[in-house]
């Protein structure tokens, strides 16, 4: 379904000197210090599958995302979804993906939420009837009912995520990339969302990729995790495993977070990520 | 275009949730180029001609490039605003959508209240034309089309490049203005009264001489010999969109190896 | 005024710092003022009987328009002050020990100040320089460059009452766009930034003179070329006084009754 192999990426980076010599010295030249934000990152996701990427901020989720999601030509490797190799055949490829990017919002701010989906519709040139089809699934398991009729700038947080979420479906595509989702969101809202991911992932057999700060957000949905660090992937494996291995001891000294977390602290000390 | 014709519609319908705002800046639109049209009457009354060119003569060219210029600032507002969709990074959101990008940021923004300056210019237009002393024939009166339809082009072609500025720095882009509304004010006039490297600079490299000048000429009779060449002038005028075009998918290019 | 002034260090400092954004202002400025003068060159060259005002005033005059463009645009605009207007958070403001009409006005001034200093100097010593038909010309004397100094410093202080009343106005319109641009268009245009006073037709010229928009460019620029005569600038000084006592007795009218009004709607 998916196959990353050997992606790498680096960002050149102007470097910023103070000084007025120098400041004016970099009108002319900017000397630039290359940043690697991937580094040789390989795996494969099979479908139907719930990934959980993770990683503190700037290892290089979103450089991830933005390369499978056709945004991004990486500098080396290969990557082929679903047939296709996402920069190359942007506008055919994306068809069949959905993406969620939880700080921005797709959807036009100022008329209601109906409007800009039946946009997107011709947008993505979804046929009527998959629409219809499409639109009343995740009405109903997303609660939209009178949220549609709702301009979007009158909308909550939550409600405003759920309609973000349906927008990236309703042209049916096999994989969701969800950034971020619950960035924000009250614990009513979250809990919403999960259940709707875990639902459209067994009825639909969705294929969904998530990255996410919320440790209990992996811990509801994801079987298996991707965790990347510095650019490099550093563990590719089962929740259960993970737990195993890093987890605090038994009895011992507990920092008040929840399990999971203590797992995850324990795995960026051993892997110096943090 | 049926889909262009969905953005419209979505935009109007957030441009009318703030009525009130709507119409005082559809007002406003009117009257900015009606005061500035209002002080070239006035220098006309004073000078009576500039440089051989009658008042109408140049209400025409005025109306022409107004227009235009009107039209294409409705329609490429999305460019003209683009360095918003790149500092949000929204510009990512539309390289996830199967559609070329430059349908998408020509729907991402439409100003409706320049409707004002379009319906200033147009009556700008018919008061010169009713006026102007020239013998109507039906080429002459597609030649004013091509020159009205090249002025949208070349202004459209302009906000496409300085929003390709964007993909390497959103600062300073205020430089842009010399290219449109400095264009468009220079080109509110017929060119040849200006120095000889202005009038080259703006028909060899910016076009604005196949739009406002040699057509002109045509239309009021002054040309000899043929006057084919000096109508089809302003269709040379709609190519400078191309290189425009190639120029902005070579910044989307660089954008995706870079990401900056 | 201490106010005033840090404000006025504050936004010098970040001019500074935003140096392309200034480059490309100037660089568009100047673009524009060469296009104007061409214009203008043209019309001059054919014969004219008595023009009003000769060519080489008229050059001085959009040379002066330019550099001097934050003392004279009404569109200039400080969003943040809008702002607090239009949501409703002038609440805050109220809670302030100084008066609010000193304190925009002050913050108003310091703006469009450093904006000036940032601006004013390049284009000045750029136009001095350029050959012949385009080139700033000095005034006449050092006693007009005074003069001058003082009528441009007393219309700025008009302009800046003179967009409070646009501030003011916001409260009871809601929109900030719509009240500048009418403003701004009218404005600059009784000020002679699109056609210069004396090439007006008399009967608008009329109207101009009774109004006070040309205090602040028209009148200073004209000092500088010598157009206007000294004793005749030296008559006009109490007439921008009057001017400027109106404006601000007006402003502080207007807004302690949208206050009181903002006080009785509670916000």
């Amino acid at each position: 379904m998916i196959t990353v192999s050997g992606i790498s990426k680096s960002f050149k980076v102007a470097r910023r000197s103070s000084g007025f010599g120098s400041a004016f010295k970099s009108l002319f030249r900017r000397e630039y210090t290359e940043v690697a934000a991937l580094s040789d990152v390989t795996f494969s996701i099979g479908p139907g599958e719930i990934v959980g990427y993770i990683g503190p901020n700037g290892a290089g989720k979103s450089t991830t995302i933005k390369v499978m999601s056709g945004i991004l030509v990486p500098d080396g490797g290969t990557c082929s979804i679903m047939g296709y190799t996402p920069w190359l055949d942007r506008v055919q490829y994306v068809r069949n993906i959905g993406v969620v990017f939880g700080q921005r919002s797709q959807l036009w701010w100022d008329v209601p939420v109906i409007d800009s989906f039946e946009l997107l519709r011709d947008i993505y040139d979804v046929t009527e009837k998959e629409y219809r089809s499409n639109l009343e699934l995740l009405t109903d398991t997303l609660d939209l009912g009178d949220l549609l009729r709702t301009p979007v700038r009158q909308l909550s947080l939550g409600q405003r995520m759920r309609c973000e979420i349906a927008a990236s479906l309703l042209h049916g595509p096999g994989i969701l990339f969800l950034d971020e989702p619950t960035i924000g969101l009250d614990a009513v809202s979250k809990i919403a969302v999960r259940k709707f991911i875990s639902a459209i992932n067994k009825e639909k057999g969705v294929t969904v990729i998530l990255t996410t700060h919320d440790m209990s957000d992996i811990e509801a949905l994801a079987q298996r995790i991707l965790l990347i660090g510095k650019g490099k992937l550093l563990y590719d494996g089962d929740l259960a495993a993970m737990r195993a291995k890093y987890g605090a001891a038994e009895g011992g000294e507990t920092g008040g977070g929840s399990a999971i977390e203590e797992a995850l602290v324990n795995m960026y000390k051993e892997y110096e990520i943090s | 275009m049926r889909l262009f014709g969905k953005y419209l519609l979505i935009l109007f319908k957030s441009q009318m949730q703030y009525r009130t705002s709507f119409w005082l800046l559809t007002f406003g639109q009117f009257f900015i180029p009606f005061s500035v049209f209002a002080g070239l009457y006035m220098l006309f009354d004073r000078f009576g001609q500039i440089q051989g060119w009658e008042f109408f003569e140049v209400a025409l060219v005025f109306g022409v490039i107004h227009m235009a210029f009107a039209v294409s600032e409705c329609l490429a507002r999305g460019f003209d605003m683009f360095s918003t969709l790149i500092v949000n990074g929204d510009f990512d959101r539309l390289l996830v959508r199967p559609r070329s990008t430059v349908l998408q940021v020509l729907g991402s923004k439409f100003e409706f209240t320049r409707f004002g300056r379009l319906l200033q210019s147009l009556i700008v237009l018919i008061w010169a034309l009713s006026k102007v002393e020239a013998d109507w024939t039906l080429m002459k009166g597609v030649t004013l089309l091509f020159m009205i339809a090249s002025g949208v082009m070349i202004f459209t072609g302009i906000f496409i490049v300085i929003a390709t500025m964007c993909f390497w720095t959103v600062q300073g882009l205020e430089i842009g203005n010399i290219l449109t509304d400095g264009g468009r004010e220079m080109a509110q006039y017929p060119l040849n009264i200006y120095h000889k490297w202005i009038t080259r600079f703006f028909t060899y490299v910016i076009p604005f001489g196949c739009v406002n000048y040699l057509p002109l000429q045509y239309i009021l009779g002054r040309t000899e010999g043929s006057g084919v060449p000096y109508m089809l002038a302003p269709l040379a005028g709609c190519l400078f969109i191309v290189p425009c075009l190639l120029l902005w998918n070579f910044g989307v290019r660089r954008y995706r190896s870079t990401g900056s | 005024m201490r106010a005033c002034y840090s404000v006025f260090r504050l936004k010098l400092a970040t001019g500074f710092q935003y140096r392309s954004a200034a480059l490309a202002g100037i660089a568009t400025q100047f673009f524009w003022g060469f296009i104007i003068i061409m214009v203008y060159q043209a019309f001059y060259s054919q014969p004219l009987a008595d023009p009003p005002i000769s060519l080489t005033q008229i050059v001085t005059y959009i040379w002066l328009q330019q550099a001097f463009l934050a003392f004279i645009a009404l569109w200039f605009r400080d969003n943040e002050l809008f702002q607090l207007i239009t949501t409703g958070n002038i609440a805050y403001e109220l809670c302030r020990p100084s008066g609010l009409y000193g304190l925009w006005y002050a913050k108003l001034l310091a703006q469009r100040l450093s904006s000036a200093v940032l601006r004013c100097f390049p284009i000045l010593a750029v136009a001095l320089l350029l050959p012949s038909p385009y080139r700033l010309t000095l005034p006449p004397d050092p006693a007009t460059a005074l003069l001058f100094l003082l009528v441009l410093i007393l219309g700025l202080f008009i302009l800046v009452a003179v967009s409070m009343l646009i501030y003011i106005s916001t409260f009871i319109t809601m929109s900030a766009a719509g009240s500048l641009l009418m403003f701004g268009v009218a404005g600059e245009f009784l000020a002679g930034m699109i056609v210069p006073v004396p090439l007006m037709p008399s009967w608008l010229q009329t109207i101009v003179y009774a109004l006070p928009f040309r205090l602040a460019a028209d009148f200073p620029f004209r000092v500088y070329s010598g157009h206007i005569p000294t004793d005749e600038a030296l008559a006009t000084i109490p007439i921008q006084l009057l001017w400027l006592a109106a404006l601000v007795w007006i402003g502080r009218f207007a807004m302690g009754k949208a206050l009181r009004r903002v006080v009785i709607q509670g916000g």
